[in-house]
């Protein structure tokens, strides 16, 4: 193997394959090429780095130059400049918010710096289709130590011992789990990796299998292992093309090199897995619904007990975990469950990943350990809020999780803290909403989004949810009543009571934590009919401010309902009868001459 | 494919980590190349090629082997910089292949400084 100088880790994630990474590394390689450098310098495409909102990314070492928004014109300057001559070229680097020099180095952003990976351990150091560079990063050695020296017994203690509690959502300790389908006495046992990541906006297990698929594998084998398993599913939504493409290469690879299939390594046991792609239905996440879905059913929830550690798929003992769950178990057992629990919190031990998304200035994937504060995500590693407005709340653990406000941004996170405060872990969704955002309007949004994904077993999910938006609605078109508080909360209370699974448990949080939070929003609502954030098309009107208003005209230009009208350095006149409230001419405006009441 | 048994495992990840080792910045020498046009236009490609075609002879995984800029003494290249790890960066000029291969084989390989090819010790100032 030649000996390169110099590694290009380009992201090839799903983030910045959309924006043309694909296309910049064939340019790179014409250019590396026409310079003759093809032999000294490598080439490799990465999963997700991870800092999605300043893509596409590329990442050099041996210096751990940091480049970003790249694009194919770029290249050619980047690649005489940097790689023939070893000037890095500055105009590419990322500067933070508010300051004026670029930093060159990946681990001086703030993004980065704050992080700690364990799940996310090998994102943008290897490349994820060649199974050798995963094992050059201790890959499948836990697997080794398993198979050559521990017993499905003492693998059971160290993941007890470390700690680990579900990433899917729920926190159940991890290796309990285990220790229930272990215990259940079967012929044929499974294992299930749960990728169906349904929440909008989060994409962590995306990425997880994107960047890392043999982390998985090796977490779900060594799984397999402690409890007596011949064969695994994972339940991959088919939205996730690379990740589906990639996880199919891996087990290949795996299989190729004997470990996976019969005699793994070269012992007596055997494992195989296969992948089923979901056609993404949110309820396919929780666990019951998921082993129905893959066993040809539709997805629909069952009562439990019986867990499907003693009666799951085909009626099996069958063990599930999401997909950053089995991303943690080799690295705790080759670093040991003392390590591991050394990080996060008394109840929470351990990282966490994130997807941090909204209208924060670094969105991206993090991982960070338990019992950080949600300011510090927001702050030091988001950047802060968008155009510097005023933070409102953030909304964690996807479309059933609660809204949390300022006051409570010390909060160190793990699974106990955020049920207090009436929001959830969920599998990591983080949405920050500032000043312009109605809170009314969002609860308004997720329920809508869960009114559509009840899959209408319960009649307090189906029945109780369509009411919520039906109230909600009313509210936010100003035909809100005075009881209408009340009788959201006594909706999400039943919906809570009533329903079967963690879909209809979690999905009043929306509504409730913002009663709770932000009550003054609601009785502005219903009360003033007025819309504080100015969001609310019903309760809201556009005025043009006379003193400010040039008579640009390109408000005139703009609108879409010809509601405006006016003559050039005049002061424009808005119809309020054409008016159709999209806020264009807010948008538009460079004077500041457009209100909203 | 043939399967693999444990110490397959630790085989590959030898081989893989050699080239790999790049990526975690833990090399126990740098040696950097001068590669300004002035560089090139005096024969810093060669040099590098002679530097990379050492690493692989050698079988090292522990040097780190990058490039910069002109480094400011135009009449002194080809130029490059050794720097062993917690000791003060050599620069070295006026190079060959020849000259190249002696400072491997002493400087980097065994950390004596080959004092009749170098310039200087140390860094500049950078205010």
């Amino acid at each position: 193997m030649a000996k390169y100088r110099m590694h290009l880790m380009l992201c090839a994630g799903t983030g910045c394959v959309s924006n043309k990474s694909i296309k910049i590394s064939e340019v790179l390689e014409k250019e590396l090429k026409k310079h003759k450098l093809e032999a000294e310098i490598l080439v490799v495409l990465t999963g997700c780095n991870g800092f999605c909102a300043q893509g596409p990314i590329m990442v050099v070492h041996p210096d751990e130059i940091f480049y970003q928004m790249l694009t194919e014109r770029d290249i050619p300057h980047l690649v005489e400049e940097h790689f023939l001559k070893g000037r890095p070229v500055r105009k590419l680097m990322y500067t933070p918010p508010k300051e004026k020099t670029p930093v060159p180095k990946m681990s001086d952003i703030g993004f980065f710096k704050e992080q700690r990976l364990v799940a996310l351990r090998n994102r943008g150091l290897i490349d994820p289709e060649k199974i050798d560079e995963y094992i050059a990063r201790d890959g499948y050695s836990a697997l080794a130590r398993a198979l050559t020296s521990m017993t499905p017994e003492t693998i059971i203690k160290e993941i007890k011992d470390s700690g680990l509690r579900g990433r899917g959502g729920a926190g159940f300790p991890t290796g309990r789990k285990w220790e229930f389908a272990a215990r259940a006495k079967a012929e044929e046992k499974y294992i299930i990796c749960n990728a169906d990541e349904g929440d909008p906006g989060a994409f962590m297990d995306r990425s997880i299998v994107e960047s890392d698929p043999h982390s998985v594998l090796e977490g779900m084998t060594i799984g397999a292992m402690a409890i007596g398993a011949r064969h695994g599913y994972i339940y991959i939504r088919s939205e996730y093309p690379i990740a589906v493409e990639r996880m199919r290469k891996a087990i290949k690879q795996a299989r190729e090199y004997g470990l996976l299939g019969e005699d793994i390594l070269g012992t007596e046991f055997e494992f195989e897995v296969s992948v089923h792609q979901g056609a993404g239905a949110f309820v396919c996440g929780e666990e019951t619904s998921l082993i129905a879905s893959l066993e040809g059913r539709p997805p629909e929830p069952r009562i439990r007990p019986p867990f499907p550690a003693q009666s799951g798929l085909w009626g099996k003992p069958t063990n599930i975990n999401n997909v950053e769950t089995w991303a943690n178990v080799p690295e705790i057992i080759n670093r040991g469950a003392s390590w591991y629990s050394q990080l996060g919190t008394d109840t929470s031990k351990g990282t966490k990943v994130f997807s941090l998304v909204g209208k924060v200035k670094n969105t991206g994937l993090i991982e960070v350990p338990m019992g950080i504060t949600l300011r510090k995500i927001i702050y030091d590693i988001g950047g802060g809020i968008l155009e510097d407005k005023k933070f409102k709340a953030i909304q964690t653990g996807g479309p059933s999780g609660g809204c949390i406000p300022e006051k409570l941004l010390d909060l160190p996170i793990d699974y106990e803290k955020l049920t207090e405060v009436g929001s959830i872990m969920g599998s990591g969704g983080m949405i920050v909403m500032d000043e312009d955002t109605c809170m009314v309007d969002v609860a308004r949004y997720f329920v809508d989004f869960l009114r559509g994904e009840s899959c209408g077993k319960c009649t307090s999910c189906r029945e109780g949810l369509e009411s919520m938006y039906q109230v909600l609605t009313g509210i936010c078109e100003g035909k809100g009543k005075e009881d209408d508080v009340e009788l959201l909360q006594e909706l999400g209370a039943a919906i809570k009571d009533g329903s079967m699974c963690a879909l209809g448990g979690t999905a009043a949080n929306p509504v409730l934590s913002t009663i709770r939070y932000f009550e003054n929003e609601y009785q502005s609502h219903i009360r003033d009919q007025r819309c504080p954030a100015g969001v609310c098309r019903e309760l809201i009107q556009y005025l043009i401010d006379r003193e400010e208003c040039t008579g640009c005209l390109l408000c005139v230009k703009n609108c879409p309902g010809n509601a405006i009208s006016g003559k050039r350095k005049e002061p424009v006149h808005l119809d309020q009868e054409k008016c159709i409230k999209c806020g264009v001419c807010l948008e538009v405006c460079k004077f500041k001459a457009v209100l909203v009441e | 494919m043939a399967k693999l048994k444990p110490e397959d495992l630790e085989k590959i990840s030898q081989r893989m980590r050699k080239m790999t080792i790049l990526r975690e910045g833990s090399g126990q020498a740098k040696v950097t190349v001068h590669m300004g046009t002035c560089g090139i236009a005096a024969g810093a490609r060669k040099i590098m090629a002679a530097i990379l075609a050492l690493v692989e002879e050698k079988n090292t995984r522990d040097v780190i082997v990058t490039s910069s800029g002109c480094a400011g003494l135009c009449s002194r290249e080809p130029m490059m910089t050794v720097e062993l790890k917690g000791e003060a960066p050599v620069k070295y000029v006026d190079l060959t292949e020849k000259k190249v291969r002696a400072i491997f084989a002493q400087h980097v390989m065994n950390g004596n400084i080959v004092v009749k090819y170098a310039l200087a010790m140390g860094s500049e100032r950078v205010s």
